[in-house]
């Protein structure tokens, strides 16, 4: 018996997208392979470790314990839109600058989460952000340049945004 | 004989006087951007369409023998190409690549073949179009077991009447003996005091984010694999691998892809590799097998160290350690790929940072019904680390010294100093270091809170000190100086590097065991090829070569890479300027003596405007040859293969082990904690580390790692366990029981440097990629016996999960707030 399959659209970083998917396709299948959006990436795949997070309508969800077809009719952001016509955005160059990888496995979960913590808040203490990113597990850093990196991504946006208004 | 002669075996002492441009400095790492960009190019981003995904049956039991797989309903379903039961692999493929001690009588194949030994052993194969497909039939397949009954304890496998976990072994006993190095029994006759204890360490991994994988090809018409990995390393030992896979070696190219991390857990990981290599020849696909999550946590074959210890330590009245004596059972699970390797890693710096005189070691390799060991941070001395600092702090304690003093009062100061098992200390400043640390930690004003909130507020506070050791660069020798014969010559244990100048005068640098696994071999080579040429770091570029037709390498592991890279790119580059230095001689038609290396060329001593870039050299090497005398090729380009520098011969008595991990890194943590008498749960409160790992390459990348360690030994020391029970169930196969520390049980470290350069290695530098966790679990067990020493309790076994710390603390009756 071959599997029945929906049909579900989706926005991708912008891009519409409509595509026949299994009901048990998990989203992270989806966005790796059928839509060749490698970069989000699967640790525990248990939904613990925070690995393969995506922002689905702005929140943070984990996409290996999430359908494909439960994001029918969203946005989705990945790492892949983080950067804008060849440029770092600042999380991205931040993590650089401060050594906030080692492996870089876990980072595009970690930088959608930074993401998401920072448009909540933008200016955190280090506190705050490192309750915030304990969502999400790092097994090369210890989180300590992530942190730092974070905080100064954070005021470079701010900055960004006064210069803007 | 029982002593080597040692003097005549150091290499020569290098000059490290010189000033350097790119080497010291935290540049930004050349290797991140891709992975900021999420176009890293991991294991899995490289599954084309079409290729085939394998997915393992586990075993369920602990112990069984396999009567009878059912297979034909799971070759039916759909998608299935192939199913490969553990008896038909058997046929597919020879034995996995063994060091063990006696691999014919305790035999590890890729999948069970007669019976399965721990939970999570594979029994059968399924390949399939999708994963999704391979799972679906995985649930077909039927198995029949006969259960055997298990064993999971180290002490009861080691008994008599123990189930046999390998029945040709006869015995749960894979290796056993007792080294004497110096005068054991005069130092114990001797002593004032002897302190003894039992040490428990529990399992735990260095659980990468990534899990290991392969995609894998077979052309049969050449009968040749082609297989990406995550896990290239020991490519001078692939001949074993493809002893497995049953082709000659140069009929297998197994090529690196960048790992998601390892920590040690995918050295030699070569399981996935050959399931991958099986299915595929088997289906005539390519095929890729990559370990979920379970597979990666039950089935990994690199659980970390699982030891229990009775240790007894001789010490004199007046402070000085004189001789300690280990007898330690490890447990190794089911299989002993590496032997007791990690004991040779003990070895290496067993006396620590003191003039301990002599040592009696006594090792057991027990096999029970566990995954087995392998590779995690440390390898087994970090263990070691924590057992002397253990027994440091108790004799502290019965001495009443402060731990600080105690341990400066031992101090080795002269090098290169020679330990009682022959291995040499190449240098150090344990005292700079211990003074450092000691101002980072603020150690008197913590003492005097400690007192304050103790009295005041009746809080638990815990101030850990230890000073430990961190070996790098090992050599081989360490894996078969356990056994009398066979002998073998000293290993070499090579790494290799070709750098390629191209016409234009651009740089390519060749690796051959050095695939990324989240260190910064890129980086360290770009940094160590600008200073050498005096080009940008970011110019450099690098290639990840093949294992098949590569030159001799080892790779990453035991703290070795940035050291053995380091000399290959500088003999490489002192081949390559050789040959530009006559070159630029012929050029300016001047004797090449006249010639010095400066700003990126060669110049005219004394005329510094007569001159040529290597650019300029290049374009005349690859395009005009027949500018140049016959006997000049064209092209620039030279590759060296830099063997270990420093190692010597074990005495055939084995008293004296030699040199074999030269290169001694040291560490001094101070860890301040509280302890929750009522919960049991333990908080950071400050965290100060400084380390010595000589010459600093890129200071802030030596920083992660000690960060990164240090966060691992936390996990170590407070919250993770491989738990097995009694019948041999993992109760922690998931993330949601195997706790892996978050941001918020990682303090923010103070971190110290101390540059004490090598003198026997490229630029001064030492291996340092392990450090954090060689320090952290024996730094945080004493912070925390510290806090409860008011309250009589010491703990004595790691992780020291809330729950251990509460029954001590019950145990301790009232006094330990035991009453309730």
């Amino acid at each position: 018996m071959a599997p029945t399959t929906c049909t579900i659209s989706v926005t991708v970083n912008g891009r519409p997208h409509v595509a026949e998917v299994e009901p048990r396709r998990l989203l992270v299948d989806f966005l790796r392979e059928d839509l060749g959006l490698p970069g989000t990436h699967i640790g525990c795949e248990h939904g613990v470790c925070g690995t393969c997070t995506v922002l689905l309508n702005g929140a943070s969800i984990r996409s290996c314990i999430t359908f494909a077809v439960q994001a029918d009719g969203a946005e989705i952001s990945t790492v892949e839109g983080l950067a804008r016509d060849g440029e770092f955005h600042p999380l991205q160059d931040e993590f650089s600058e401060k050594q906030g990888l080692q492996c870089g496995y876990c980072t595009p979960g970690m930088l959608m989460r930074a993401w998401e913590i920072l448009a909540e808040n933008p200016d955190p203490t280090p506190a705050e952000v490192r309750s915030a990113i304990a969502s999400n597990l790092c097994r090369c850093t210890g989180y300590q340049f992530i942190t730092e990196a974070v905080i100064a991504a954070a005021a470079r946006m701010r900055t960004t945004k006064e210069t803007a208004s | 004989m029982t002593t080597v002669d040692r003097a005549a075996a150091a290499p020569p002492v290098r000059d490290q006087s010189a000033k350097r441009r790119w080497v010291g400095q935290s540049i930004r790492r050349v290797e991140d951007p891709k992975f900021l960009l999420g176009r890293g190019g991991y294991i899995a981003d490289r599954i084309t369409p079409g290729t085939l995904h394998a997915a393992v049956l586990r075993s369920p039991h602990a112990h069984a023998r396999i009567v009878r797989i059912e297979t034909d309903r799971a070759k039916a379903a759909p998608g299935v190409h192939a199913v490969i039961t553990g008896p038909e692999a058997a046929e597919l493929c020879d034995p996995m690549p063994d060091f063990g001690p006696d691999p014919a009588r305790h035999t590890w194949r890729c999948l069970a073949a007669e019976k399965v030994r721990y939970v999570g052993e594979g029994v059968a194969v399924v390949v399939a179009d999708s994963r999704y497909l391979a799972e679906d039939a995985l649930e077909l397949i039927e198995v029949e077991y006969a259960p055997l009954p298990p064993v999971t304890d180290p002490e009861r496998a080691l008994a008599d009447g123990a189930p046999l976990v390998h029945e040709a072994l006869e015995s749960n006993c894979a290796y056993e003996r007792t080294f004497d190095f110096g005068d054991v029994e005069r130092d114990f006759a001797e002593a004032d005091v002897v302190v003894r204890d039992r040490l428990r360490w529990h399992r735990s991994g260095g659980q990468p984010l990534e899990t290991v994988g392969a995609i894998a090809e077979y052309d049969a018409g050449t009968g040749s694999f082609t297989i990406d990995t995550n896990t290239l390393s020991f490519t001078s030992y692939l001949f074993m691998a493809a002893g497995t896979l049953k082709v000659p070696a140069n009929k297998l190219d197994i090529r690196p892809v960048p790992a998601g991390g390892s920590f040690g857990s995918k050295l030699f990981a070569n399981k996935p590799a050959v399931i991958a290599g099986m299915c595929a020849r088997k289906t005539g696909r390519k095929v890729v097998y990559l370990e979920d999550r379970v597979d990666n946590i039950a089935n990994c074959d690199h659980h970390g160290s699982d030891r229990v210890y009775e240790v007894e330590l001789a010490v004199m009245r007046d402070g000085t350690m004189r001789g300690i004596k280990i007898d330690v059972i490890d447990d190794y699970g089911a299989y002993i790929q590496f032997g007791v390797g990690h004991h040779g890693n003990a070895l290496a710096q067993v006396v620590g940072p003191y003039t301990i005189g002599s040592v009696r070691y006594r090792v057991r390799a027990a096999l029970t019904n566990k995954n087995q060991q392998g590779a995690y941070r440390g390898f087994g001395s970090e263990v070691n680390n924590w057992m002397l600092e253990q027994m440091v702090e108790l004799a502290a304690r019965e001495l009443g010294l402060d731990p600080g003093v105690f341990r400066r009062k031992n101090f080795i100061r002269e090098f290169p100093y020679f330990i009682p098992t022959g291995n040499v200390y190449d240098s150090g400043d344990y005292d700079q270091v211990l003074d450092k640390a000691l101002e980072l930690a603020d150690y008197s004003g913590w003492r005097a809170e400690q007192k304050r909130l103790r009295e005041e507020e009746g809080r638990y506070i815990g101030i850990g000190l230890i000073s430990a050791q961190e070996r790098s660069v090992f050599s081989a020798t360490e894996f078969w100086f356990w056994f009398d014969e066979p002998g073998a010559p000293v290993t070499s244990t090579p790494e290799s590097v070709s750098l390629k100048v191209d016409a234009t005068g651009g740089i390519t640098a060749i690796l051959y065991s050095c695939a990324f696994w989240g260190n910064s071999p890129e980086t360290m080579v770009s940094q160590f090829v600008a200073e050498e040429f005096d080009c940008s770091p970011y110019d450099v570029s690098i290639v990840y070569h093949g294992s098949r037709d590569g030159l001799p390498a080892t790779g990453p592991g035991g703290s070795r890479t940035t050291v053995m890279l380091a000399g290959a790119v500088e003999g490489a580059a002192g081949k390559i300027k050789e040959k530009a230095r006559r070159a630029a001689a012929h050029l300016l038609e001047i004797d090449s003596d006249d010639l010095e290396w400066a700003d990126g060329g060669f110049r005219v001593r004394g005329d510094p405007e007569r001159k040529k870039s290597l650019a300029e050299i290049a374009v005349m090497l690859h395009l005009f040859k027949h500018s140049f005398p016959a006997d000049m090729e064209s092209g620039l380009d030279a590759s060296k293969v830099f063997d270990h520098p420093y190692t010597t011969m074990p005495s055939a008595d084995r008293k004296d082990l030699g040199v074999f991990y030269p290169f001694m890194g040291h560490a001094c943590h101070i860890p301040v904690v509280e302890v929750d008498i009522e919960t049991g749960a333990v908080t950071f409160l400050h965290y100060a580390a400084v380390h010595d790992c000589g010459t600093l390459v890129n200071p802030r990348s030596l920083a992660g790692h000690i960060v990164g360690g240090t966060a691992q030994g936390i996990g170590t020391a407070l919250y993770e366990e491989f738990v097995y029970d009694d019948d041999g169930q993992l109760l922690s196969s998931s993330y949601l029981d195997y706790l892996i520390p978050t941001a918020m049980e990682v303090p923010e470290l103070t971190i110290g440097h101390v540059e004490t350069p090598s003198p026997y290695t490229p630029h001064g530098v030492k291996g340092g990629g392990e450090g954090g966790r060689m320090m952290a679990p024996a730094a945080i067990n004493a912070a925390v016996n510290d806090a409860l020493y008011p309250l009589g309790v010491r703990l004595t076994e790691l992780p020291m999960t809330p729950e251990r710390i509460l029954s001590a603390l019950r145990a301790a009756g009232p006094a330990g707030g035991g009453a309730g």
